[in-house]
C-alpha cells in the first residue's frame, strides 16, 4: 500500500528554535493516525508541513506521493483543519458552503447539504455566533465535502464539550467508513484516540519517539514488575522505555519483539495510555537510573 | 438487529468486545441464521470507533463460520451457538431469578453474588474435569 505521508530527516526551525528534527515517517494509507505529545512537541508543525502551510528547513516530505501545497491538484487531495476550527465570523453558514463549492474542484454538494441537514445548522446564521461544537462541525463539513484523500486535523476536539466531542468523532468515523479517507489527527485525549486510531505517532521534544500500527505497538510493549533490579541487566533486545523503583521493587515498561521469559518478572500488557505516558516521560529514565545507583 | 456498546475501561480490545457481543446474542437467541449484522458504517458512526475495528471483528466471525459478508449488502449470520438448548433457557432463567432473589434476601450484595457464582462455577468445572 502507498504511503500517505513519507518523510525523511524532516526538520523545521523557527529562528533559532527547532520545532521538529530528524522526523522520518512512513504512514500507510487507509489509517486513522493519532498524533500525540506534550504541548510544543511539534505536532502542529508536522501537520502544517504536511498540508503545505509551512516549508521544511531540512529533509523532505511527500504527501500522497506529491510535494505538499504544490499546485491546485495537490491541495484538492488534502483536507486540513487547523487548531480551534477557524471560520469566517462575519460570513453565514451558507456563505461558507458557497465558498467551499467555488474553491474546491471536487466539491460534493450533496454530501455538504446532507451534513447540514443532519447537523441542523441554520444556513443564515453568522459563523461567529455558532457554538464551539457547531463551528468544529461546520469546519469538518468543509474539509470532508472537498472529498480529500487525506484529512489533517489539528486538535479538532480540544475545545469541545464531551457530547460535541463524541458527535464530531462519530461523524468523522462515518466519513472514514464511507469515503475511505485517511486521517491524521492530533489530540491529548487518549481515550478518544483508543477508539478511533489504528496507528500512533508519539512526538516529544520535536522528535518522533515511536510510530507504528497500534496493535503492533501494544503487542510489543510489556509492563514488568518484580524485585528491585538494575534495568541495565536486562537481556539484549529488551529496550527499557520507562522505569520506576521503590526500595524493594522495580517496574519497567519495555519494548521487545520476543516474549519475556525471566520468571522473576510479573508480565502484563499495556494500554495505549501506558504506552504514550511512558514515551512522554522517557526523559525521566536517566534520572531514575541515577537514583537507583545513588541508593546502592 | 442488535446494537453494540463498548466498555472503554474493561481493557478488552474493542474488536473482541464486538465479537463477544455477537456470540452472546447468538447464544441467547437474539440473533439467528440469516439475520443481518449492523452495517460497518453505522457501527463506526454510532460508537465513534475506527471502521477497521468493526471490519476486523466481522472477519473474525467469518473465520469462525458464524457470519458471511455479501458484497455491497452487508454481513449476515450464518451459524448458531444456541442450538437445541435455547428452549431450556426460559425455565433456567426463571430458576436463576429465584436464586438471585433468595441471595439478596440473605443479604448478599452484587459483588458477593458474583464471587459466589464464579467460585461455584469453577469448582463444578474442576469436578467435571477430574
Amino acid at each position: 500500500m502507498t504511503a500517505v505521508i513519507e518523510s525523511e530527516g524532516l526538520g523545521k526551525r523557527y529562528r533559532r528554535l527547532w520545532a521538529l528534527t530528524e522526523c522520518t515517517l512512513s504512514v500507510p494509507a487507509g489509517r486513522v493516525v493519532g498524533l500525540v505529545g506534550p504541548n510544543g512537541a511539534g505536532k502542529t508543525t508536522l501537520l502544517s508541513l504536511a498540508s503545505g502551510m509551512l516549508a521544511p528547513t531540512t529533509g523532505t516530505i511527500e504527501v500522497l506521493g506529491g510535494r505538499p501545497g504544490a499546485g491546485p491538484g495537490q491541495l484538492a487531495r488534502v483536507g486540513y483543519l487547523a487548531q480551534n476550527a477557524p471560520v469566517y465570523a462575519e460570513l453565514s453558514v451558507s456563505d461558507h458552503l458557497k465558498l467551499g463549492a467555488r474553491l474546491n474542484p471536487g466539491w460534493d454538494a450533496a454530501l455538504a447539504a446532507d451534513r447540514m441537514k443532519h447537523l441542523d445548522l441554520d444556513p443564515g446564521r453568522k459563523a461567529g455566533t455558532l457554538s464551539g461544537g457547531q463551528r468544529a462541525q461546520l469546519a469538518l463539513t468543509l474539509a470532508v465535502a472537498k472529498r480529500p484523500e487525506l484529512l489533517l486535523l489539528d486538535e479538532p476536539v480540544a475545545s469541545l464539550d464531551p457530547l460535541a466531542r463524541r458527535e464530531f468523532l462519530q461523524d468523522l468515523m462515518e466519513a472514514v467508513a464511507e469515503q475511505q479517507v485517511s486521517v491524521v489527527l492530533s489530540s491529548h485525549l487518549i481515550s478518544d484516540l483508543e477508539r478511533v486510531c489504528d496507528y500512533l505517532i508519539v512526538l516529544v521534544g520535536s522528535r518522533v519517539r515511536v510510530a507504528g500500527p497500534v496493535e503492533e505497538l501494544l503487542a510489543s510493549h510489556h509492563l514488568l514488575s518484580g524485585p528491585r533490579r538494575d534495568p541495565a541487566t536486562l537481556p539484549a533486545g529488551q529496550q527499557v522505555i520507562s522505569a520506576s523503583h521503590t526500595d524493594v521493587q522495580t517496574t519497567l515498561l519495555v519494548r521487545t519483539a520476543g516474549p519475556v521469559l525471566d520468571p522473576a518478572w510479573t508480565v502484563s500488557g499495556v494500554t495505549m495510555e501506558d504506552l504514550v505516558l511512558a514515551y512522554m516521560s522517557q526523559a525521566g529514565l536517566g534520572r531514575g537510573r541515577r537514583h537507583l545507583e545513588a541508593q546502592r | 438487529m442488535i446494537e453494540f456498546h463498548l466498555d472503554g475501561r474493561s481493557g478488552v480490545a474493542p474488536y473482541l468486545q464486538l465479537i463477544h457481543q455477537v456470540r452472546q446474542a447468538l447464544r441467547l437467541g437474539l440473533l439467528a441464521e440469516g439475520d443481518q449484522l449492523p452495517k460497518v458504517k453505522d457501527v463506526a458512526a454510532g460508537l465513534a470507533i475506527n471502521p477497521n475495528t468493526v471490519l476486523k471483528a466481522y472477519r473474525e466471525l467469518e473465520y469462525e463460520g458464524l457470519a458471511a459478508a455479501r458484497p455491497g449488502v452487508g454481513t449476515f449470520v450464518t451459524g448458531t451457538l444456541a442450538g437445541a438448548s435455547l428452549a431450556a433457557h426460559g425455565p433456567l432463567r426463571h430458576d436463576l431469578q429465584r436464586w438471585l432473589a433468595k441471595a439478596r434476601r440473605a443479604g448478599l450484595d452484587d459483588e458477593s453474588i458474583e464471587a459466589l457464582f464464579v467460585s461455584t462455577f469453577r469448582a463444578a468445572g474442576e469436578e467435571g474435569a477430574a
